[in-house]
């Protein structure tokens, strides 16, 4: 019976990740290009860090032609990573002590030269357009702040998966 | 210290441990929330176009009702609706040129009359204030807008089918795509690109109208450069460049608003305009320039021969008469017969079944039996994708028994008439595939999908290196596919809805090197974010994707009932998916779409009937069966298609009488079970100043759905 449910459950993470595999896969013939596949993963509830997903490619990306990820490839690393809990996502209230932790002087906002800097030179690097976006979302454009907790509060909001 | 940084720091400048750690959890997350809007707008993308898709498919149905109605005209000793005669009416009145010239002259223009006069030959100053009058959202007077049809009409007769340029030195040629009636589209590109002009050359790659609200604006734009620069300006024809297609894309309704009078005459004479539009370019024997693409069967030199002007529609399948065939025996027997063998018709709405062996030779009742049986086949399961019109290639023999021994037919070669059509159709509605091969294009009902061996073909036969076509939305305006050998280009911007996707032209000089050139019109003032902007766009195609659903709430819920067996309300998401699937037929990744259209219960299982808790009916509709209803709610685009046909002077009125023998021939075509009582109280019930007539508009209003979110917010103000 457990067993009856356990082969239930596999199928289920199965389809899901065909489900998200698919909307990405244009042409219907089971490839996806490969700089797909960190949104993909990323939209399967995952977090990998930049090196993780480099990681994650190299395992199964295709040789000839380059650039392109088989679904039949793909499925098994990815349901191994979702039965495993690997590339865990990270608590909703931890991101928002990440801010508080380099907004050392405890003022509620950020000044976005500054974490501009920090984000774009430590850790996993943002590239510019990066950085852009995500200030375009998250500046008070009268202020030119970073109101931190508006921003955690947007970008955790709405998680259906 | 003063310095003011709220970033902790130590160490020289190095951060600390844990302010480390923080940047890469913030960057984690960030790029996950990114990662959640990119899959949201691409199924947001996703979901338009299968429904864009599924619309033209209906298209199909829609021509093949026409055969139906044509086949079946006999049938009605003359009592059927108008639709027939209209359908092979000749455009225009067959009155001379200079006749119809005085006659436009003759047009009086009201002294009030504020807008643009033009006066022809076109100068330089029509086309400005022209552009002024446009922006200012004035319409051109119909005398005007006949006047400049007429011109068009007889520059364009002179026109080849397929039109041969030069690049120059000192200047690029700019070449668009569709703009689908968006006006402010066009005149960014003006604005950015600058104006057509002798240096300044364009191409315009079909596909004007349409759609957008804007669409005879457009024509009267580019009309008037192309009479003003006929060196300098190139218009393509595109599959909307057809008067059927306006009937339910929206042209024909918005001429029939802007010009209440002349509205008529105009359309007749854009029929015919249309169809004069040349249907390829080519520069320097090298750039091949077409709406659609190419099939496995497209000859350019067939091509420039066609009598273009022939195919006014695409839709309008060329009846095919197989009175002659050869037959050819496979016994020496000397006598042969002069083919009184009738087959199946290959072109009316219907599978040509090239795998018989056997068939009687008996004289079939050739077209309405056939097309009547074969549309019942592709009705009663609705679902089957429509049979493409296809036409039998010329070695294909039928084995057929004939007294003692078997003849061979040699299939007749299609009537030249057809393998025109076919050309055109081709080059009008193909899309590329990633995968070699030529097949069909089901999905629009013409044309075919053509592969990377086509394209090579076509260009190494021809000594092309490169084809141009439009035809499909890019996100970004364009793109390159078949190893760079094919572009896509596109210039509606927004074409789904607000943010959905970039504009695009080309630039090509002498080096024949395009370069690309993307822009969006933005509507808001305010600069939406790109959370906003998925947002807006995703709701859009939610509520598409929820009218589908409404409009097939029986079918679904009788799907969803036989899983549920014990009346729990509740089923499991795989077979929710399955059946969405199973009724629905449009290919959408739905477990992926689950959480936005349907609730979950505690156990994991999804509550089905929640699928339709956003939407309803915009008015009751007391005696109508729910089958009913949503059959008129499904097809509510076919029936005001083939009541503005019916409608000749365009008056927004049918007749009761007229009402119900359309109702009943669309509704046997669809194989819909229609009590006949039932639309006739229905009719009368509309038919409010009981004379006899129907505003067949009102009558569609009453199937409008109403998003119920949106109605909230309206009574909230």
């Amino acid at each position: 019976m457990a067993e009856e449910r356990a082969l239930a459950g596999v199928s289920e993470v199965q389809k899901k990740i065909r489900s998200a595999f698919d909307v990405f896969d244009h042409e219907q013939n089971q490839t996806v290009d490969v700089r797909e596949i960190g949104t993909i993963i990323r939209s399967l509830g995952r977090f990998p860090t930049e090196a993780e997903l480099h990681d994650v490619i190299a395992e199964i990306e295709e040789e000839e032609p380059a650039g392109f990820i088989r679904f039949e490839k793909f499925l098994p690393t990815m349901s191994r990573i979702l039965m495993e809990n690997k590339l865990r996502p990270v608590p909703e209230d931890l991101l928002l002590q990440a801010f508080e932790v380099l907004d050392q002087q405890k003022k509620g906002h950020l000044d976005p030269e500054e974490l501009s800097r920090y984000l774009t030179q430590e850790g996993d690097p943002f590239s510019q357009e990066e950085m852009e976006e995500m200030l375009s979302a998250a500046l008070d454009p009268e202020k030119n702040l970073i109101f931190y907790r508006d921003f955690v509060s947007m970008m955790t909001a709405d998680e259906p998966w | 210290m003063g310095c003011g940084t709220s970033v902790a720091i130590e160490n020289q400048g190095r951060p600390s441990e844990v302010a480390m750690k923080a940047a890469i959890l913030i960057q984690r997350w960030y790029r996950r929330y990114v990662a959640r809007l990119e899959m949201r707008r691409r199924y947001t993308w996703n979901i338009f176009q299968s429904i864009e898709y599924a619309g033209e498919q209906d298209q199909l149905q829609l021509s093949s009702f026409f055969s139906f109605m044509l086949d079946n005209f006999t049938q009605l000793n003359g009592n059927g609706p108008d639709l027939i005669s209209h359908l092979l009416d000749s455009a225009v009145d067959p009155v001379v040129d200079e006749v119809r010239q005085s006659k436009y002259e003759q047009i009086v223009v009201p002294e009030s009359y504020s807008g643009p006069r033009l006066s022809f030959p076109l100068s330089v100053t029509d086309t400005n204030v022209l552009l002024s009058a446009f922006k200012e959202q004035q319409t051109l007077h119909a005398k005007y807008v006949l006047q400049l049809l007429h011109e068009t009409q007889k520059f364009l007769k002179q026109m080849p089918n397929v039109i041969y340029l030069s690049s120059s030195y000192a200047k690029e040629i700019t070449i668009c795509g569709d703009l689908h009636g968006r006006l402010d589209d066009l005149l960014l590109i003006f604005y950015k690109n600058g104006l057509p002009s002798a240096e300044n050359p364009y191409i315009f790659n079909g596909d004007f109208v349409d759609r957008g609200k804007k669409s005879i604006e457009i024509i009267i734009i580019l009309f008037a450069f192309l009479l003003l620069y006929p060196d300098h300006m190139h218009l393509n024809r595109g599959n909307h460049e057809d008067h059927i297609m306006n009937l339910r894309y929206g042209f024909t309704k918005e001429v029939m608003q802007k010009y209440k009078t002349h509205g008529r005459e105009i359309l007749q004479l854009l029929q015919d305009v249309f169809s004069l539009l040349p249907i390829a370019t080519i520069i320097d024997n090298k750039v091949l320039i077409v709406h659609g693409g190419i099939s496995d069967k497209t000859d350019l030199e067939f091509l420039a021969s066609v009598e273009r002007q022939k195919v006014k529609s695409a839709l309008r399948l060329p009846k095919c008469s197989l009175d002659h065939s050869e037959v050819r025996t496979s016994s020496r027997s000397s006598s042969r017969k002069s083919g009184r063998v009738r087959l199946n018709s290959p072109c009316s709405a219907g599978r040509m079944s090239h795998k018989k062996k056997k068939c009687r030779l008996t004289k079939q009742n050739s077209s309405s039996s056939s097309s009547s049986s074969s549309s019942t086949s592709s009705v009663a399961t609705p679902r089957r994708p429509p049979p493409s019109p296809r036409l039998p290639s010329p070695t294909e023999m039928l084995q057929v028994p004939f007294l003692d021994s078997i003849v061979s037919l040699a299939l007749p070669e299609p009537p030249r008439e057809e393998l025109e059509w076919r050309q055109i159709v081709d080059v009008l509605w193909s899309d590329p595939k990633i995968q070699n091969g030529c097949s069909p294009n089901s999905f629009r009902g013409g044309g075919c999908y053509f592969g990377p061996d086509v394209t090579q073909n076509l260009l190494k036969k021809h000594g092309l290196c490169l084809l141009i076509r439009s035809h499909e939305c890019k996100q970004e305006g364009y793109e390159l596919c078949h190893n760079g050998q094919v572009i896509t280009i596109f210039s509606a911007s927004n074409y789904y809805e607000e943010g959905s996707n970039r504009g695009a032209y080309i630039k090509l000089g002498p080096e024949l090197i395009p370069r690309f050139f993307q822009y969006q019109v933005s509507r808001s003032t305010r600069k939406l974010t790109l959370q906003q902007r998925v947002s807006v766009a995703e709701s859009s195609a939610l509520k598409a994707l929820q009218e589908k659903l409404f409009t097939h709430r029986s079918e679904l819920m009788a799907f969803f009932q036989q899983y549920d067996i014990n009346n729990t309300g509740r089923i499991s998401i795989n077979e929710w998916a399955q059946v969405l699937d199973t009724v629905l037929r449009l290919d959408l990744p739905w477990r992926t779409l689950r959480p936005r259209l349907v609730r979950l219960a505690s156990d994991g299982n999804v509550e089905y009937e929640s699928c339709f808790e956003n939407i309803s009916a915009g008015q009751p509709l007391p005696q109508v069966t729910p089958n009913f209803a949503e059959t008129l709610y499904r097809y509510r685009t076919d029936l005001e298609i083939i009541f503005n046909i019916i409608d000749k002077d365009h008056s927004g009125q049918i007749s009761i009488e007229e009402f119900r023998q359309t109702w009943k021939l669309f509704s046997a075509h669809l194989g819909v079970d229609v009590d006949d009582q039932a639309i006739v109280d229905m009719a009368r019930n509309i038919d409010f100043n009981k004379d006899g007539s129907i505003d067949f508009n009102e009558f569609l209003e009453a199937f409008r759905v109403v998003h119920k979110l949106d109605m909230k917010e309206q009574q909230q103000g």
